[in-house]
């Protein structure tokens, strides 16, 4: 028995070895060595037009299997379930009470003013600017992933299998390999940055150079096909970037063109390490989780970077948390009153390739990347918009918010006031008041009027 | 969010709510859309926790009330047909709805039924009736803290006074109606859901 296994296995080893070596010479070629260089094949944007011309040929599928069973296909409204009024207080209660005359001197009040409150009330419950910020994005086209799908049942047989080929590519050879190049990506940064840390300080041209090559190869891990606009824009050093937060992995899309100093909590674990390493090369800021609270120190340490023109320009999401790429809610106003060159930039994902959006109370880090890893690709564009200067007689609030306008305006984003907070914690009572106060106001000036 | 969105309505529950609420197929699917995202806890209902979520509903001087009209007397969940039943109070008054059978009951977004739905905002304890406290309630939740009580009082008297003609010193929903009839009411208790 032993003769007639020992050829097969043998064969099988063989056979395994071979694979093994080509696959690792395929990856080197194709996609490390490149990252090294800073080109690129082109491969990737082949690949995400490919994927147009199937997604497009799906969807008519769907369409056509549900026109022929005389069913209606789902098709969510990016624009909105109902349509609103922009109208005013004022307004709106002035129409509701005509034309009538009064002759007293005190607010009057009408019982048909509750209307008003009680259609805005009902419209924010069918649709509201908040809460669908965070949670991904519908399509309006299938792309073959389960997780965006909401019309099983007019899943014809060709598109099933074409779906179960997806499946197979993305968790047979795509996820494979992406996990193979972030083992790559993290651990070379790992060691070279411990490398280049072993040399003398202010050594900053091989330090870059380590963390554009270990981003890039990241960037590979996550089949991530970026657009850079106005490059000519890019920050600079003694500046800080300000950008839309909607996933973790915004960071690395941004230093894959450029060096920041990151900012942001120290953490346990394989994120300790990998910042503890980060740190020997270049100038981040890591704060202890006591640290953060006292706000005065933050700013001194953000102050002093900036301060120092030899260092990089540091990387802060005023948002705070992950907002679903719809829109833009409130910046943070901190970042904004340091009093340095602020630049703007605009990251805008396609959803329909892979929904970025981290959602962060219903997946943790691990699944999300994995889910991450599992898409299509990532597709986004970055504009880089030119820098502002807060302007005389302006508080950092204003100034937050005028760069707010402008990268929602760049990214096609809608603005927003609302607190990305939200998301977790309640509204401030202090906003309810303002609306009574209104009331108040506009009664007060009915009856001063006469 | 939406994955489930038209596989847990079933096309029948979908034409029983078509027919109680005059809603279209595509503006039901698109409200168990909404239904379903503003649903935490993922059990089919809502909670008051759950409207309150809004940070525009929260903000609105009458929010609490409005959650209130959602839920049944007494309960604590609503589920969607009921979630519906009370947004179709809502729905715009198409012309072509005006002349239907008239045997047929009262459609749920008749100006009659979008009064009542107000009226019921200041009722709270369901007696058909707006006492002179119910109606200091309503008012303080609208203006805050920034009238005093007497000047509240006095709007209050005279608000009823206008409006009763009984002589009960309260508002039946019959004088409440009285009061409102110069008031576009189907214009201004109308939502424009989009198809």
């Amino acid at each position: 028995m032993a003769w007639f296994v020992f050829p097969f296995d043998n064969l099988v080893c063989m056979c395994l070895g071979i694979s093994i070596t080509v696959w690792f010479t395929l990856l080197l070629v194709f996609i490390i060595v490149p990252a090294i260089l800073g080109v690129s094949f082109g491969i990737r944007r082949l690949y995400m037009k490919t994927l147009l011309v199937i997604f497009e040929w799906a969807t008519l599928r769907m369409e056509r299997g549900a026109k022929e069973k005389n069913h209606h296909l789902y098709k969510p409204y990016s624009n909105g379930i109902i349509a609103k009024e922009p109208s005013s207080l004022e307004q709106e209660i002035h129409e509701l009470r005509g034309s009538a005359n009064s002759l007293r001197s005190e607010p009057e009040f009408e019982m048909a003013d509750i209307f008003y409150f009680c259609r805005r009330g009902v419209e924010s419950i069918v649709d509201d600017e908040v809460t669908k910020r965070f949670s991904a994005q519908e399509l309006e086209s299938w792309n073959l992933l389960t997780r965006s799908n909401y019309n099983f049942r007019h899943i014809s047989v060709r598109l099933s299998a074409l779906w179960g080929l997806g499946v197979l590519i993305r968790y047979g050879f795509l996820l494979p390999l992406r996990l193979t190049l972030a083992v790559t990506g993290v651990g070379l940064l790992l060691v070279l940055t411990t490398m280049v840390g072993f040399l003398p300080n202010g050594e900053t041209y091989l330090s870059e150079k380590v963390h554009l090559i270990c981003y890039r190869i990241c960037v590979r891990a996550l089949t991530a096909i970026i657009t850079y606009h106005n490059r000519e824009n890019k920050p600079k050093n003694g500046g800080i970037c300000v950008a839309n937060h909607t996933t973790p992995i915004d960071v690395i899309i941004l230093a894959n063109d450029g060096c920041y100093s990151m900012v942001g909590q120290v953490h346990g674990g394989l994120m300790g390490i990998i910042q503890r390493a980060m740190v020997k090369s270049s100038p981040h800021i890591w704060f202890e989780r006591s640290e953060v609270k006292d706000r005065h120190h933050v700013a001194k340490r953000l102050g002093d970077h900036v301060a120092d023109k030899t260092k990089q320009p540091i990387l802060i999401f005023p948002e705070g948390t992950c907002i679903n790429n719809t829109s833009v809610m409130m910046f943070k106003k901190g970042s904004f009153e340091i009093g340095c060159t602020v630049y703007p930039v605009a990251i805008k994902y396609d959803p329909r390739f892979g929904d970025a959006f981290w959602n962060s109370s219903k997946f943790g880090i691990v699944n999300y990347l994995l889910r991450m890893m599992s898409s299509w690709a990532i597709v986004c564009s970055v504009w880089y918009l030119p820098p502002m200067n807060r302007e005389e007689g302006e508080d950092a609030v204003q100034f937050a918010n005028r760069v707010k306008a402008a990268i929602a305006a760049q990214g096609g984003l809608v603005d927003l006031l609302w607190d990305g907070g939200l998301k977790r914690a309640k509204v401030k009572d202090a906003f309810k008041e303002e609306q009574q106060k209104l009331y108040i106001d506009f009664l007060n000036r009915r009856s001063t009027s006469l | 969010m939406g994955s489930r969105a038209s596989t847990l309505l079933r096309e029948e529950e979908i034409e029983e709510i078509k027919k109680e609420t005059g809603f279209s197929h595509s503006q039901i699917t698109r409200l168990y859309s909404r239904f379903t995202s503003l649903d935490k806890g993922e059990n089919g209902t809502l909670s008051r926790e759950d409207f309150q979520r809004i940070p525009e509903l929260a903000i609105n001087p009458l929010g609490d009330r409005i959650i209130n009209a959602f839920f049944p007397e007494g309960e604590d969940q609503v589920n969607f047909r009921g979630f519906m039943r009370t947004l179709a109070h809502f729905r715009p008054i198409e012309d072509n709805e005006k002349n239907k059978d008239p045997t047929a009951s009262e459609p749920l977004n008749s100006r009659t039924n979008k009064l009542l739905f107000a009226f019921r905002l200041y009722d709270l304890d369901r007696d058909d009736k707006i006492s002179r406290d119910e109606l200091l309630q309503v008012l303080r939740m609208m203006v805050g803290v920034n009238i005093s009580d007497e000047q509240l009082g006095s709007i209050a008297d005279r608000t009823i006074q206008e409006a009763d003609q009984n002589g009960d010193n309260s508002i039946s929903f019959n004088e409440f109606i009285k009061v409102l009839e110069k008031v576009d009411v189907e214009q201004k208790m109308s939502i424009r859901f989009l198809h």
